[in-house]
């Protein structure tokens, strides 16, 4: 393994993957039908037993 | 459950699992302590031995003293939750807070007096500052971190923790383990990486203890009721995992002999090197802000009585933060011989940074909206708020320190120092006080506590002595860089290293009386809470708090 | 049956989140750390590089004990004020046997990277004993109890062996003559002398403690720190050939 070759797949490929892992986390955490989901989970602290 | 009650009692599987283990244990330490190379570590193979047999008996006695029948998960269709072990850690993480932060003021005096150092072996500077960063990072956070996990995760989960022995052998197991560190510390017993100290017979029980750890807070949260797992257990899980990665790997050592403490870390000079600040960044990243990050999404919420500001916020926070952090340990060895990728990498990482630390700071102190005027009445919940504004400032100083034209004139510094107390002082130990303030009243079963007024005072001096502290660090951090490097018209240097170092004194006085009002504050809170434990219980179930009312 | 499938599902969810946190807290670390055992460039190539001597690996294992490290880097970054105050920047090759590394992270006293050979032997042990005698404005500790400790050394052999294991060049014939090696460094004309330097070149045999008649933590820790930065040959240094 080349300096030369880790430097140029981390520029290209290793970026464009953490670019779209970001991206599926923004889609999980955005996603509409989600909303209703966490804003029920955001409460859990409060509920009484 | 109903036909296990009309069962005759016998000892339960883990019962006699644990039996079986410790009579091993003890039988190896025994051996091991006999033919021990140095006293030092025959003394930690009789401790073994000891605590193995108290342990034995004390789950003979608690057999005796239990119902035939397992605990039952719910009474009155209430979870019945398990808090033995929760009361056990926040206790233990007060003792131990007092403890570090008492050696933390002993060795800042040694400092700016060395002839506290008493020129023995086990008191001085080299020995006891390892000794103030386990006792203030591993045992008082990490009690309060047991606590507060064991505490979350059953209330989030409406579920009893899972097992029945295996928490009293994680909280009891952990604080064997902090002991067996220090003393180690003081007898010379240090594989010398730093806040990796113990060597690898520690290493090893911690492993056995922190894999059982995991087991428990996992089983856990598979009985919850609730379909979705809250915010903080996230933090607590990847906490807890980052943790034993970090771990094995740092730690990974071939012992001399089974008869002798000492051994020999498998990685070497650049390699070990970027092992060794993979794990202690990351410790700051895992066990310093994870885990208390999660305390920040159960707490703050539930002392303001309102969910959190931003649950979306709060998973895009998570997933960036832990996805960037394990990359910044390299911002810690700028400019030495770790290949240049390698730090620039780190630096990249340690700015972007700044963004899910500043989000999770935000989510942290907007769930205050519309509540503000809390602060002014509640001293508990002032105390968290101020702890995440701490948390802003210094990641905030974090990234500009891993830039590398600043990091030339801070590294090997004070700033260092003053940055490692502003995150620790104000981040870590407030957030944790807070905790222990509304936890030690619901877990006792008491109204409230003894007296928001020592709450007060605790507050105060803390926070004056934080900005001694700080200020003080930041001066002498800076003015020694600038010494250092400080040229002649001749093109000398100006100051040679005594100088720059006497130039030091006036500021470590400060440091110490900063560090004395810290411990101060830690001594009226550890009074506020015997006294609370001390009061009367509430009268009836029904009166028990829910949510402790901010008055 | 339907509460069992829920339960499952509940499972799920959390392992699913073990593994995302496992594999997203794994990335970082595979790539800073893993290149830096395969790219050959990490690791500068040097003349003069060879392993402790077993007395002075008894010392580093002194300097380790006692924790010196919190205090004393041994790392000189490439900038002009450290050079000129210390010496040459240190090259990760000059700590490729160390196990563990000792570059520290604090200088609340000076950088002993290169500190072998700038002071007497006299003046070390002065220093050790109190720090102050010679050194009056020092915050250092005193370490008078090292002089006055005989060294353990019945096992370093053992302890070579262990570092052979994990890499560093030891071989056979140097663990086997590990204890009249160290004999031989910690004593004035001794008959192993000229042994002892052929198997470590460079190594100073005399008695560092100024008492012939033990060999004391103090010789060792002395021994270690007088050799500290002075195996690489700069001479024949290539700084061209090794950027990296």
């Amino acid at each position: 393994m080349s300096y030369e070759w880790f430097a140029n797949f981390a520029q290209t490929w290793g970026l464009i993957g953490f670019m779209s892992l970001f991206g599926l986390v923004l889609f999980y955490a955005l996603k509409p039908s989600n909303k209703k989901m966490f804003d029920e989970a955001a409460r859990i602290p409060l509920e009484k037993d | 459950m109903a036909q296990q009650a009309s069962i005759t009692k016998t000892l339960t599987i883990g019962e006699g699992g644990t039996i079986i283990s410790l009579i091993a244990l003890a039988v190896a330490s025994i051996i091991i302590a006999a033919k021990a190379w140095t006293p030092e570590y025959a003394f930690h193979a009789y401790l073994f031995a000891a605590a193995s047999v108290a342990s034995i008996f004390a789950v003979f006695n608690r057999y005796y003293a239990r119902d035939a029948a397992p605990a039952p998960q719910e009474v009155d269709g209430k979870p019945n939750y398990n808090m033995g072990p929760v009361k056990f850690a926040t206790l233990a993480s007060v003792f131990w807070g007092i403890a570090g932060f008492t050696v933390g003021l002993i060795i800042a005096l040694q400092l700016a007096y060395p002839a506290l150092n008493f020129d023995l072996p086990w008191t001085n500077f080299g020995r006891l500052r390892p000794l103030h960063t386990s006792a203030v990072i591993f045992a008082f956070g990490g009690n309060v971190l047991l606590a507060t996990s064991f505490y979350v995760v059953q209330r989030t989960c409406h579920a009893r923790l899972a097992g029945d022995i295996a928490p009293w052998f994680v909280v009891l197991g952990y604080n064997f383990f902090i002991v067996i560190a220090g003393t180690g510390y003081l007898l010379g017993i240090t594989q010398s990486k730093e806040y990796a100290e113990p060597e690898w017979y520690a290493d090893l029980f911690l492993t056995v203890v922190w894999v059982a750890y995991l087991l428990v807070f996992l089983a856990t949260i598979w009985k919850r009721k609730e379909p979705h797992i809250y915010v903080a257990n996230w933090f607590y899980l990847a906490f807890i995992v980052t943790i034993a990665l970090l771990h094995l790997g740092n730690n990974a050592a071939i012992p001399v002999s089974i008869y002798s403490s000492k051994s020999y870390i498998v990685w070497s000079g650049v390699q070990d090197a970027m092992v060794q600040w993979w794990y202690g960044h990351n410790a700051v990243g895992f066990f310093l802000t994870a885990g208390f990050l999660a305390i920040m999404y159960y707490f703050i919420p539930k002392r303001a009585d309102r969910p959190v500001y931003s649950y979306r916020l709060s998973i895009v926070h998570f997933w960036a933060l832990i996805f960037i952090y394990i990359w910044a340990g390299p911002h810690h060895l700028h400019y030495t011989a770790l290949p240049d990728w390698a730090q620039t990498l780190g630096m990249v990482f340690s700015i972007v940074l700044w963004m899910p630390s500043w989000g999770g700071m935000i989510n942290g102190l907007m769930t205050l909206q519309g509540a503000w005027d809390k602060l002014r009445t509640d001293p508990v919940l002032r105390m968290m708020v101020v702890s995440v504004a701490f948390y802003g400032m210094s990641t905030f100083e974090g990234p500009l320190m891993s830039i590398k034209s600043v990091n030339s004139l801070s590294h090997y510094t004070d700033w260092t120092i003053g940055h490692v107390h502003s995150g620790a002082l104000g981040w870590v130990a407030y957030v944790s006080f807070g905790a222990i303030y509304c936890l030690v009243p619901w877990l006792w079963n008491r109204s409230r506590l003894y007296s928001l007024r020592l709450v007060n005072w605790h507050f105060w001096l803390s926070t004056l002595g934080i900005v001694l502290y700080i200020s003080a660090m930041w001066v002498s951090g800076i003015l020694q860089g600038l010494m250092w490097r400080a040229y002649t018209k001749l093109g000398f240097l100006e100051f040679s290293f005594i100088e720059t170092s006497e130039a030091m004194h006036p500021f470590y006085v400060i440091r110490a009386l900063g560090g004395a009002l810290f411990v101060i504050g830690a001594l009226i809170m550890a009074y506020n809470i015997w006294m609370t434990i001390r009061s009367p219980q509430i009268a009836s179930e029904a009166q028990r708090p829910q949510l402790v009312p901010a008055e | 049956m339907s509460v069992w499938a829920k339960h499952q599902i509940f499972e799920k969810n959390s392992i699913v989140l073990l593994i995302g946190i496992l594999i997203v807290v794994a990335i970082g670390g595979l790539v800073e750390i893993v290149p830096l055992f395969y790219l050959k460039s990490t690791i500068e190539k040097v003349e003069g590089m060879r392993p402790y001597t077993p007395l002075e690996l008894a010392g580093r294992n002194i300097y380790v004990r006692e924790g010196c490290y919190n205090c004393h880097s041994q790392m000189i970054r490439p900038l002009r004020d450290e050079v000129e105050r210390y010496g040459h920047y240190s090259l990760a090759a000059e700590s490729m046997y160390d196990h563990p590394f000792q570059w520290g992270s604090k200088r609340t006293g000076p950088d002993l990277a290169r500190v072998g050979g700038k002071y007497s032997d006299e003046w070390q042990r002065a220093h050790l004993n109190n720090p102050r005698s010679v050194v009056p404005g020092s915050i250092m500790p005193g370490y008078p109890f090292l002089a006055k400790t005989p060294l353990d050394s019945q096992h370093i052999g053992q302890m070579m062996k262990v570092l052979a294991l994990e890499g560093v060049p030891y071989t056979p014939e140097m663990i086997e003559k590990a204890q009249t090696d160290l004999i031989a460094q910690a004593n004035v004309d001794d008959a192993g002398a000229a042994d002892l330097v052929k198997r470590y070149p460079k190594a100073l045999a005399r008695d560092f403690d100024g008492n012939p008649g033990t060999i004391s933590e103090m010789d060792a820790l002395i021994a270690y720190l007088q050799m500290l930065g002075t195996l690489v040959d700069f001479k024949t240094y290539d700084k061209k050939a090794n950027v990296r």
